[in-house]
């Protein structure tokens, strides 16, 4: 008999419909234990030639790349064989990032400025894998990506001015502190509105491929936020054209206080989205310095051979705050972070060193200290452009500019009336 | 709707023929003065692209690529997937790297899901990076009623992109300002929406729905010459030179309000504003100041629509001079229903009603 809707039953339907609202595991006080989560041995993935179908990758989209193994040596075939000059400039970069955000978040809880945010615990997810990339590549980053910056060498009183939008800030004390923009360094005006970026960075792609350049493009996304249709775009524009573009998932398990589940990540994995768009897709251990660099130099090799876009799923740990506006033990256990089995990527990364015979604790301590007292530098110099709030900022009439290239009939008078409320208001005169 | 083949300029070039009428004008509609801008920005400037669904082999759903993708080859006129979010998304990627994007979206209805890359990213780009990254694309897209396209293919939407800070927004009401307005737009720094009426791709309809249209070769305005030239944003057109009414439009309905002030017998100052960002506000405050009275016309809804600011800067700036309260001439505050096209859409009618009240005071 045909299976067809019975009419007698109607309205009768057993069970009833339950809408699924995603829970996380853990808690505020709740006893942590990720031994659901599946953690494959260190070097146990294949690792396919770059040049690949992208199908062929659909079994690492679901796995985890992982290099650094518990003897912090590494194993298998995504082993980048850095040396160890190498694996010392992304730890120092990594000791740099952790810093400055110590330093930053500090300034902000000191009225320094408005907002701040750490990239605690996720620091290879930039840093290795800016590194794997050509310094004139193209990078549309989300908002916790300074690392890249610090790896590509980017002057950190340059950005600390940012995030004091004082008087020497290049972008004018317009963006909300982070918001970094430099096309010196390859490095796109972030933006505050989630996702937009992942189009951006194919449309860039796209454009060099038009010109027949060889710089690719690529993007970083929170997990989070590839819930927004712009993601989706960008993987079908990226997917298309064949777009020489690398799509970086950072999935650090927490979108505010949002579990990962809110973005689908209780069904599959995020790299799993490639699948269905045909794009090759990479899940790797985010806090595995080396895996991370072998996955985006494998994604980046085939990106500049014409091979096509890559999507790589970043697996990490956000282990502090969304951001200085936020505290996590509201919402989820304060034991997360402690119990969660990738460790922590600046531990591992030195850890290898010392494995290699090539670094040691008294060298990690000076480091950390160097690091120091250059973020302290550098902040001392930016503070003399001013701190947010303290009257040194960029010329009043900067407000109006750059709205479009020439200045219209009607901001100059806006223009005019802003000056006029300021003279009403400070009769004495500012020099701005 | 236009989906027969038709001659373009670009395939007119290609065969050698120049479009010239028995008076020895060259004369266009605007289908063929847009194809012909797109043409010659494509051969200008190596670094303008033209995409979206259905502009590439196919010359999109109104002709205005046709013949484009084969003359300046796939990379730089193509189709794209379904997403206007993408479409614009791409466009700013594009436009970073140096390129000059000219993204069309098939009907300015479905710009909607591309908004955010408009409004928060092209828009603002040029601010937020202080100027280190701009966004120079021309989001070109044909709007407006009066073909039964019904809601979703009639709409009116400029004046949410009006009230953008960083979004520039043009509407071509004829062929030679649609060529010389569309290259002016390209070569523009900034992004710039520039909207086709699409009611008047093939000729001037002035709103007598139940009379016969005439074509675009017997307006003065179709003669369009070969080559290069703009048309600057941000300057009226006097259409009519007149004492009585100054009335404000742009579009379809510049043809629309000019027939009701011919039949009418109004001596009526009319100006084509052309671009509503940047708005030509020394032309309007000189006519309005003349005439002393003043009537905005749009198809668009009337809440909220561009009529309110051009009423409020009128009223803000010639108000010693006004001898009548401004009147706005708008279509209703509902969707664009199809069935009753013509009873939503102002045309001589309501227009006419308008124009006797102004006049009357």
């Amino acid at each position: 008999m045909a299976d067809r809707p019975d009419q007698a039953q109607q309205g009768q339907n057993k069970p009833t419909l339950q809408l699924h609202v995603p829970e996380p595991s853990y808690r505020p006080g709740d006893a942590v234990d990720f031994g659901h989560l599946t953690i494959p041995e260190a070097g146990a993935q294949p690792r396919p030639d770059e040049g690949c179908e992208a199908s062929e990758t659909n079994p690492l989209a679901t796995d985890l790349i992982r290099v650094l193994g518990d003897d912090n040596l590494p194993h298998g075939p995504w082993d980048p064989k850095l040396d160890a000059d190498t694996l010392r400039e992304m730890l120092h970069h990594m000791a740099m990032v952790r810093a400055f955000d110590e330093r930053m978040f500090r300034g902000q809880r000191q009225g320094k400025t408005s907002f701040y945010m750490k990239c605690t615990g996720e620091e290879a997810t930039s840093i290795s894998a800016a590194m794997a990339l050509a310094s004139d590549d193209m990078v549309f980053p989300s908002y916790r990506q300074q690392g890249i910056l610090i790896a590509r060498g980017y002057p950190l009183t340059e950005m600390i001015n940012q995030i004091y939008s004082n008087s020497a800030d290049k972008l004018k004390g317009r963006q909300l502190p982070i918001m970094y923009s430099s096309r010196e360094k390859s490095f796109f005006s972030i933006s505050g509105n989630l996702a937009t970026q992942t189009p951006q960075a194919v449309g860039w792609a796209m454009a060099s491929a038009i010109k027949g350049d060889s710089r690719i493009a690529a993007t970083w996304v929170g997990e989070g936020s590839t819930a927004e249709g712009d993601f989706h775009a960008a993987c079908t524009f990226a997917a298309v054209y064949n777009a020489p573009v690398i799509l970086n998932v950072v999935n650090n398990q927490w979108a505010i206080s949002s579990f990962s589940g809110f973005a689908g990540g209780e069904r599959t994995s995020f790299a799993a989205r490639a699948v269905g768009y045909g794009i090759a897709g990479l899940r790797v251990d985010g806090n595995d310095p080396l895996a991370v660099y072998a996955a985006e130099r494998w994604a980046a090799n085939r990106a500049r051979s014409n091979a096509g876009p890559t999507l790589i799923e970043h697996f990490t740990y956000r282990a502090e705050g969304h951001s200085t506006s936020d505290d996590p033990s509201g919402y989820r256990s304060a034991q997360e972070r402690e119990e969660w089995p990738l460790g922590d990527p600046v531990m591992r990364l030195k850890d290898h060193l010392i494995a290699l015979g090539e670094w040691d604790e008294d060298r990690q301590k000076s480091l950390d200290e160097d690091c120091a007292t250059e973020v302290k530098k550098a902040t001392k110099e930016a503070e003399k452009n001013g701190i947010l709030g303290h009257g040194l900022h960029h010329p009043f009439r900067t407000m109006f500019e750059d709205v479009f290239e020439e200045l219209p009939w009607h901001l100059k008078e806006q223009s005019a009336q802003a000056i006029r409320e300021r003279e009403t208001k400070f009769p004495e005169g500012l020099s701005e | 709707m236009t989906v027969e083949t038709q001659k373009t300029a670009a395939s007119e070039k290609a065969a050698g023929k120049k479009g010239v009428g028995a008076d020895g004008e060259r004369r266009l509609n605007m289908i063929d003065a847009i194809n012909d801008a797109l043409d010659i920005m494509l051969d200008r400037d190596p670094n303008v692209v033209v995409m979206g669904e259905d502009v590439g082999y196919f010359g999109g759903v109104f002709r205005c690529t046709a013949g484009l993708q084969e003359k300046h080859g796939k990379t730089r006129v193509f189709d794209t997937p379904i997403s206007e979010c993408g479409i614009i998304g791409v466009a700013v990627g594009m436009g970073a790297y140096g390129l000059r994007p000219v993204p069309e979206i098939q009907f300015a209805d479905y710009i909607y899901p591309g908004l955010d890359q408009l409004i928060s990213e092209a828009a603002r780009l040029r601010y937020r990076s202080a100027a280190e990254y701009i966004a120079p694309m021309t989001v070109r897209s044909p709007f407006g009623g009066g073909i039964f396209g019904g809601q979703t293919h009639s709409q009116s939407p400029e004046a949410i992109f009006s009230h953008v800070s960083g979004l520039k927004t043009v509407i071509p009401s004829n062929p030679y300002d649609a060529k010389g307005l569309l290259i002016a737009s390209i070569e523009d720094n900034d992004p710039v929406i520039f909207f086709e009426p699409k009611r008047i791709y093939n000729g001037p309809f002035n709103g007598y729905y139940d009379k016969p249209v005439e074509p675009w070769k017997k307006h003065a305005q179709s003669i369009v010459p070969e080559g290069h030239y703009r048309v600057e944003l941000g300057k009226a057109r006097k259409v009519t030179e007149g004492d009585e009414l100054t009335v404000l439009a742009y579009g379809t309905m510049v043809h629309v309000a000019e027939a009701v002030c011919a039949a009418k017998g109004v001596n009526a100052e009319i100006l084509d504003l052309r671009t509503i960002v940047p708005l030509d506000i020394e032309a309007i405050e000189a006519s309005v100041k003349k005439t002393g009275r003043c009537l905005i016309v749009h198809e668009a809804t009337r809440t909220s629509g561009f009529g309110a600011e051009l009423s409020a800067l009128v009223t803000e700036r010639c108000f010693y001079h006004l001898e009548a309260a401004v009147e706005r001439v708008t279509g209703f505050d509902t969707p664009y229903p199809h069935s009753l096209e013509w009873a939503y859409f102002p045309g001589p009618v309501r227009i006419g009603e308008a124009i006797d009240k102004i006049l009357s005071e």
